[in-house]
């Protein structure tokens, strides 16, 4: 029986203090606002407010990049680079999961590899090319070098910290099963550590991308790199602007492959 | 099986925890650990379970383990412990991947167990899918699955409330009850300790020494309220002064 306020006096009420601080995403007013964007973008041009030299149209983009695609003539810059990319990118990878993992596992190895990867792990990796290119050449091993130094320190580093932060009494709980150490590092600390090094490769993917164009832009002939810096010293803003574009298209494929490989190895969270 | 601890002794760098820790787990016995907070009731589990070296002492299990035994001492954890990327039925798995096992002789143990631990509707739920009672059924139904002698347990029921840890202590006596299994238990809830233990192992504050061995002889299954009761007042009057002193430690540090 629910008590009844009867003769009490009127209560005050108590003014409600909460909500806020959850922001929502929506998918649709991404889109609207980003049409808009363009819109607006595409009237300033069509009106010749600014001109075509400064920033061609979207439409004018879009007709370039198909141009681009129909004649073939990206394709050698897009399959450069990708190769650039995609060597460095595993190279990069593989040597920084394993001294990560060493890392994680070993004293000596952490005693010796965490000040080493601290102290090395700021240089801006685009300032070693020169030397790179001394010692390799300038060919394509300096570059991949390159990319390949600049995805082997946040790889490390994610690798490392996440086989760091993988909770011991998991650790305990599969010794006090007799489970032997080779099983214990494939099952347990490497799927623990998986969402920091998920979170490692997008990192080290953006900053292939950005080593990528550097290289290509201080010493190529092909690749997007390239094709962008010739399109600007020619001044073709819309091939330039179609190469920025294309270089947008490439993040957003790795970044999508990456939330692929989250959702297929991450679904438990 | 019989488990026999004998002479314990633990240091933590300067800090002694545990000193000269004598007592035996006889075939199908439950013993409790009790004692102060901090006073190294975890850390004798561990010493025991072969998780930690003790400084001096040894653990030793005297008569054979029985043949089909796949992990004669065997953890059930605090926390569960369970891999949040495995589903449940693939967590008990885990226990006995490395085992050379049949995969149908695998997965019937598995599914007997989960079944026996009343799991077999969630064998394909993940840990996070799970309340805190389920998943200690997960951990109580892993550690089942390898066919311990003797189950070692630090605070199975501490992470949970205090209704579905009333349930659980009912189904872990079930599952005791006209079983060889022994456990040793470390809790600190007295009550726990007075219902389920046949003896409980009194351990007084850092470095912990063994203060009493009391012994519970009416059996499990046949304790009243009252014989619980006087039982937990007769253990508290031996810690509390001792659980005083070792709060006041603690605030000290």
């Amino acid at each position: 029986m629910s008590e009844q306020a009867g003769t009490l006096p009127a209560p005050a009420a108590i003014p409600f203090r909460g909500g806020g601080f959850a922001p929502l995403g929506s998918r649709h007013s991404a889109w609207i606002a980003f049409a808009a964007v363009l819109a607006v973008w595409q009237c300033v041009c069509s009106l010749g407010w600014i001109s075509d030299l400064f920033l061609p149209s979207p439409l004018r983009i879009g007709y370039v990049l198909e141009q681009l695609i129909v004649t073939g003539e990206i394709w050698p810059h897009l399959y450069a680079s990708a190769i650039r990319i995609g060597g460095g990118w595993a190279i990069g990878t593989i040597a920084g999961l394993a001294v990560g993992l060493a890392m994680g596992l070993f004293t000596i190895a952490r005693a010796v590899g965490l000040p080493m990867v601290s102290a090395l792990f700021p240089i801006p990796k685009i300032a070693l090319l020169p030397l790179l290119i001394l010692w390799l050449g300038i060919g394509e091993t300096s570059k991949i070098a390159t990319i390949a130094l600049g995805v082997f320190f946040p790889t490390v580093i994610a690798v490392y910290s996440g086989v760091d932060s993988v909770p011991r009494n998991l650790i305990r709980m599969a010794q006090s099963f007799e489970v032997p150490t080779h099983a214990i590092i494939w099952k347990v600390i490497l799927p623990g550590a998986m969402p920091s090094i998920l979170a490692g490769f997008r990192i080290s993917a953006s900053t292939a991308l950005l080593l990528v164009v550097s290289a290509e832009m201080i010493g190529a002939e092909t690749g997007i790199g390239a094709f962008v810096l010739q399109a600007g010293n020619l001044m073709q803003t819309d091939q330039l602007l179609a190469g920025v574009l294309i270089l947008s298209l490439f993040g957003l494929a790795i970044g999508r492959g990456i939330s692929a490989l989250e959702r297929r190895y991450l679904r438990w969270r | 099986m019989e488990l026999i601890v004998s002479g314990i002794c633990h240091d933590f760098g300067p800090l002694a925890v545990l000193r000269d820790i004598s007592f035996r787990v006889g075939p199908g016995e439950i013993v409790a650990l009790v004692g102060p907070s901090g006073c190294g009731k975890s850390t004798l589990l561990s010493i025991i379970g072969g998780l930690a070296r003790p400084l001096s002492g040894t653990i030793g299990t005297v008569g054979p383990a029985p043949q089909d035994s796949f992990n004669p001492l065997t953890f059930v954890f605090q926390d569960f412990a369970l891999l949040p990327w495995r589903s449940v039925a693939d967590n008990v798995a885990f226990a006995l991947e490395h085992l050379r096992l049949k995969a149908t002789e695998r997965q019937a143990i598995v599914a007997d167990v989960l079944q026996r631990t009343g799991l077999s509707e969630f064998a394909h739920s993940y840990p996070k899918q799970l309340s805190g009672g389920m998943r200690q059924r997960v951990g109580i139904a892993r550690a089942l699955a390898v066919r311990p002698e003797i189950l070692l347990m630090d605070e199975p029921f501490s992470a949970l409330d205090a209704q579905t840890r009333d349930l659980l202590t009912e189904d872990f006596l079930r599952l005791m009850s006209g079983n060889r299994l022994s456990a040793v238990f470390v809790t600190h809830n007295l009550e726990e300790a007075a219902r389920l233990a046949d003896r409980v192992v009194v351990l007084s504050r850092r470095p912990a020494r063994i203060r009493e061995i009391m012994t519970l002889n009416v059996s499990r299954d046949a304790r009243e309220p009252l014989y619980i009761a006087e039982h937990q007042r007769a253990l508290w009057s031996l810690i509390r002064d001792e659980a005083v002193e070792a709060e006041r430690e603690v605030i000290d540090v």
